[in-house]
């Protein structure tokens, strides 16, 4: 039979570890908050954008075929991939980490036979993980994500716009975590430069064409184009970053939330056990006092 | 008669409401839009847009470069902060 000091000491120290997973959960409840209302404000930025890049590139393809080329929507043979990751820079929230990184190693592998990877990590656990491996790492970023500051986003944005610019890399990916719900994340790999207006076209057929064709642009029509690409690129990246932040919250909320749930199901489980040691104990010392003085009455 | 003018930035909406009269910084140099403006889509630089609401109260806005859409007198300001 168990010690009583023994069960004691296991209570309270579950006990202790029951309170900071239930803090923690709440402090990622709140910052999941903050991050949700960041998607949601960048929501009609981000439409209202892809609605006038979509009357920009209704009138381009009308006019003239589309001629001029944007430097971003350039597709080159593809010799150097850049593969941007996001993870967090702490664990406790679940597989989100190691989902990432699994779905990283699998499109590496898979682009391996035929283009060089590189590697851009985002938070800490990416990068402990891909240093001890061989893939080329071009650089990494700790503090993206835990500061959903948006001139910050862009500043990187550029550096890999100029990256691609520049021909050091011909292809950008992403892999991160795409926000469902708080509870449901989904790692997802998707193409961040070459830009490719796909998205756009379904949107594009629903303008009528004489109102596309009567609105005045000003400066012209390949100075917007060419401030919108841009603008839409980075707004990509910032919209990435803050999903990826919201599931990082939202897996740790969850992660949380059922650690503190077994917490407390461990606990009832050991006052049971408890309570049974103090019983028999009590019972057994009844026993030992009211055997004794029946033997002192005899 | 009025129009009605949205601004939204990535990370907030920075004004919503009827204007009669919005000034904005242009690329091209500054200019007025007032009631049934022509569609037009425009660049804009950083600085302030002027706005005479339906009341008209003069409010002032720092914008950062964006673009604007003036589309059957809905206008749009997108602004980079």
């Amino acid at each position: 039979m168990a010690n009583l000091k023994e069960i004691r000491v296991r209570i309270a120290s579950v006990k202790s570890t029951r309170q900071i997973t239930s803090a923690m959960k709440m402090v990622s409840a709140s910052k999941l908050r903050k991050a949700q209302n960041g998607i949601l404000n960048l929501r009609p930025y981000a439409q209202k954008l892809q609605h006038l890049l979509a009357i920009l590139q209704h009138r381009t393809t009308s006019a003239n075929q589309g001629e001029n080329i944007n430097p971003f929507s350039q597709n080159r043979e593809v010799k150097n991939i850049l593969l941007i990751v996001f993870t967090a820079n702490k664990g406790l929230c679940g597989p989100f980490n190691s989902f990432v990184i699994k779905s990283a190693i699998r499109r590496i592998e898979e682009i391996d036979k035929t283009a060089n990877v590189k590697l851009f990590l985002v938070g800490k656990k990416g990068f402990e993980f891909f240093k001890k491996r061989d893939t080329e790492i071009l650089g990494h970023e700790l503090d993206v994500l835990s500061s959903d500051n948006y001139k910050y986003c862009i500043t990187m944005a550029e550096r890999f716009m100029n990256m691609f610019i520049s021909g050091d890399v011909d292809q950008i990916e992403m892999v991160y975590n795409k926000f469902k719900n708080p509870a449901v994340q989904e790692v997802v790999c998707e193409q961040f430069l070459p830009f490719s207006n796909n998205s756009v076209d379904s949107k594009g057929k629903k303008l009528r064409e004489e109102e596309v064709n009567d609105i005045i642009l000003e400066p012209n029509e390949i100075e917007v184009l060419n401030e919108l690409i841009p603008k839409t690129i980075r707004t990509m990246f910032y919209r990435v970053a803050l999903d990826s932040f919201a599931s990082e919250q939202g897996a740790r909320m969850t992660a949380m939330h059922k650690a503190t749930d077994n917490a407390t199901e461990v606990l009832k489980d050991l006052t049971i056990k408890y309570n049974k040691v103090r019983q028999a104990t009590i019972t057994g010392e009844i026993v030992e006092i009211v055997s004794g003085a029946e033997a002192l009455n005899q | 008669m009025s129009m009605h003018l949205e601004v939204i930035s990535p990370e907030k909406c920075l004004y919503k409401g009827d204007v009669v009269l919005v000034q904005l910084p242009g690329k091209m140099g500054s200019f007025e839009i007032l009631n049934n403006h022509a569609p037009i889509i425009a660049l804009l630089d950083s600085g302030t847009m002027k706005i005479i609401d339906s009341e008209r109260n003069k409010v002032t806005l720092k914008i950062g470069s964006g673009v604007v859409e003036v589309f059957d007198n809905n206008i749009l300001v997108l602004s980079d902060s």
